[in-house]
């Protein structure tokens, strides 16, 4: 437990910072806003539309892939710590599990849902 | 110490849940989510159960709200314009709803208080083994059946991610 | 040293012989996608034969395996048994109706085989975590398959609800079992009766009994936890809508009834009281939604929430003689249900026309021997004799007499003879009527005809001869109690 204080720490000294800058910024500037002021940075251009446009639904299928894979990897975690004492029986459940979830990845690729024409 | 860090921890959560619920635009929504998320994290973390906290952090306020947040974007909720006049029956449907799951949840609840002993749920703090060992422990020989047919599990959903979602090929 | 547990892979063989096959599937539509279909179809049949033939040892067996998670009885040999059957003719059944559209579906095998495996490992789990999890894997691969057909909106729609209701019951579910893992301290279910029996947990358990018992009507589609139903089943693709309303419900029930007998048994009372007024609100409501349908989806839909209630009543009648009954009307269901969906799917063909009930008009004219065969599953559903549909009514009803359960008998019969009217009205319409223009031939696949002949002689042959199969369902049931 004691082992997390320093992360605790880091945590609150990074809120603060960030609610620092948000907090003394709106205290201490100065508000004459015009229209062009209030208008979207775009490296000096100017914006083309809104920015609120919808996106592709690739990034939701590459979302979905994520959690996925995601969760196959938070089981990696806990294995790493045993394999030593599991020896070969742990090594073939991982792999077991790894191979099925490949078959999934195979499908992905072929099926060419990782690719973004 | 410990009483403070738990309480700070609670009211980032709590706070952050109602917030999730009261502000109006989706993407606030869904960053108060995360902060949610975080917080039950920590709270997770309070009660040594460190894995699960683990999980908390990577797999729900990384990957599940951020397939929250492409969502949002494609959904683009700004643009839709909720007829007003139904927000006020809904707010009172859903808060009528919650009372009375909390009416037949809180006896249940009460329930548990008085022998508060919970048996095998709080790791041993003093074990010389870390918590995660144990859930592996326990993960890998007695639960190897469920771990192995989660692997299907994951696999359908990969399946239905991407036949739901592309139309041809 | 952590000790190695025991691997007994030759208990839940059948399920492994699924999911292997399911990987097949995967593996080889992704290399060869011509002719995809034709060939996971093929790897599917032979898989669910496959997986026929190892789960008869399962027959003799009763014992536990991989740390007591999983129990390997004759219930669950009964119940892989159905759910084979169902897989099977779903299988011979959807092969047109893939192949149809241009596009070549072949994760539809793959994910009706992982549905399947899921179904198996979920009735003969003997552990809480074991049923999730082969629910989620059964939930999420019929979802998909829901909305899987691409050109339909109504079957993505179809997809949506289901997933979205789905979810909502399964959290239900996991709630409940938190509850009873909060009194008993496991999820085992001799562990959760074992701590139940002492009177322990009082209103904790019963709010956990209440939560599962909500999350399984869910599932098996009771009043009034049902409304999912009829929009999910008129989407989804109609071989699929035949699976869901059999494989699905069977395995739903059959798990329904081994946590609440063997883990939830000392609140028996207390649930047989709620089950009461499910199965009569259930029984009254789709039989006289059914009434006012068009739609033959619909309509059979409705039909399904209808024969949920009866099979509750099983439930409420308890012990050996209900369930048993119920091990047996699931049994006749699976015929009956399967061959009328599997005539929709046919004479609906592909993108959802002639779903109507007035597309039915003189098909005995045209297809004599479909009409016939629609006609017996009709009668089956209705529980007119001698099919298998009345001798599952009747071993139903005769247990609930048994066990005193008179209103709820009389309640059920009468609801049956109003289902008689809409059923009927198929059978008129079929026999009676002309349509308005000639329709089109309908193209049979040798698939087709097999899976709807193995129907038909099912639902007549275990109709005729129930004793064998009475007997097995009672032989089944024993290792529960």
């Amino acid at each position: 437990m004691n082992g997390y204080l320093p992360i605790l720490f880091i945590f609150l000294v990074a809120t603060f910072i960030g609610a620092a800058i948000i907090v003394l910024s709106t205290l201490l500037s100065r508000k004459n806003w015009t229209p062009i002021k209030l208008m979207p940075y775009e490296c000096g251009m100017d914006p083309i539309g809104s920015a609120r446009r919808r996106f592709p639904v690739r990034f939701f299928v590459i979302g979905m892939l994520f959690i996925v894979f995601d969760i196959e990897l938070i089981f990696l975690f806990p294995w790493a710590t045993i394999y030593d004492k599991l020896m070969i029986f742990g090594f073939v459940e991982m792999l077991i599990f790894v191979l099925v979830l490949l078959v999934g990845l195979v499908y992905v690729w072929k099926k060419g849902a990782l690719e973004w024409q | 110490m410990k009483e403070v860090i738990f309480y700070a921890l609670g009211a980032i959560t709590l706070v952050s849940a109602f917030l999730v619920i009261f502000l109006r635009r989706p993407i606030h929504n869904v960053l108060f989510m995360i902060t949610t998320m975080i917080g039950l994290a920590g709270l997770f973390l309070t009660l040594q159960a460190e894995f699960v906290a683990m999980v908390q952090l990577i797999v729900y306020a990384g990957a599940v709200m951020v397939l929250f947040l492409f969502v949002v974007t494609l959904l683009n909720l700004d643009e839709i314009q909720l007829p007003p006049d139904s927000s006020t029956i809904r707010w009172w449907v859903g808060a009528g709803f919650a009372i009375a799951v909390a009416i037949l949840i809180f006896p249940a609840l009460v329930a548990f208080l008085p022998g508060a002993e919970p048996k095998s749920l709080t790791a041993d703090p003093t074990a010389t083994v870390s918590n995660t060992a144990i859930i592996a422990k326990e993960l890998f020989t007695t639960y190897l059946l469920p771990f192995e047919i989660a692997s299907v599990l994951l696999l359908a959903a990969i399946i239905g991610s991407v036949v739901l979602v592309k139309k041809k090929y | 040293m952590i000790p190695i547990p025991e691997v007994d892979l030759g208990g839940i063989l059948p399920a492994l012989v699924l999911c292997v096959g399911g990987l097949i599937v995967m593996v080889a539509g992704s290399f060869i996608p011509k002719r995809a279909v034709a060939f996971s179809a093929i790897v599917s049949l032979v898989a669910v034969l496959v997986a026929f033939a190892v789960n008869s040892p399962l027959r003799m067996m009763n014992r536990q395996a991989f740390s007591g998670l999983i129990s390997l009885d004759p219930y669950s040999w009964f119940c892989n048994v159905l759910l084979l059957i169902a897989a099977g003719i779903t299988v011979l059944t959807s092969v047109r109706y893939l192949t149809d559209d241009g596009q070549e579906l072949y994760e539809y095998f793959a994910l009706l085989l992982f549905a399947t495996a899921g179904m198996m490992f979920m009735v003969s789990a003997n552990h809480i975590l074991v049923i999730f999890i082969g629910l989620e894997t059964l939930s999420i691969s019929v979802y998909v398959l829901a909305g899987l057909m691409p050109t339909s909106p109504k079957s993505r729609e179809a997809g949506l609800k289901y997933l979205i209701l789905g979810g909502f019951s399964s959290a239900i579910f996991l709630y409940g079992a938190a509850f009873l893992y909060g009194v008993a301290g496991s999820l085992s279910l001799p562990a959760i009766a074992k701590v139940l029996q002492t009177g322990a947990g009082g209103k904790t358990a019963l709010v956990g009994m209440g939560l599962l018992l909500v999350g399984f009507s869910f599932k098996v589609a009771a009043v009034p936890f049902h409304m999912w139903t009829p929009d999910v089943y008129e989407g989804a693709p109609t071989p699929l809508t035949g699976y869901m309303s059999v494989a699905v419900k069977a395995a739903a029930f059959a798990v329904f009834v081994r946590v609440f007998f063997a883990a939830l048994g000392p609140l028996q009372v207390d649930w047989t009281q709620i089950l009461w007024v499910l199965a009569v609100l259930t029984m009254v409501l789709g039989n006289v939604a059914a009434l006012v349908q068009n739609n033959i989806k619909r309509m059979l839909a409705y039909s399904s929430i209808a024969h949920a209630g009866y099979l509750i009543v099983g439930m409420v009648a308890g012990k050996e003689a209900g369930t048993s009954a119920m091990l047996y009307y699931l049994l006749a269901y699976t015929f009956t249900n399967l061959g009328a969906f599997g005539v929709v799917a046919l004479v609906g063909r592909k993108g959802e026309a002639n779903v109507m009930l007035d597309d039915y008009r003189g098909l005995a004219a045209s297809n004599p021997v479909l009409a016939l065969a629609m006609s017996i599953f009709l009668f089956s559903l209705a529980g007119i004799p001698p099919t298998a549909g009345f001798m599952g009514k009747f071993t139903i009803f005769y247990a609930a007499v048994k066990a005193g359960y008179i209103w709820l008998v009389i309640i059920g019969v009468l609801t049956s003879a109003v289902s008689v009217f809409y059923y009927f009205r198929v059978v008129m319409k079929m026999y009676m009527e002309v349509p308005e223009k000639t329709p089109a031939a309908l193209q049979f696949g040798p698939a087709m005809i097999l899976a709807l002949g193995i129907a038909a002689v099912g639902v007549m042959y275990i109709g005729i001869f129930p004793t064998t199969y009475l007997d097995l369902a009672t032989e089944s049931v024993k290792t529960l109690f």
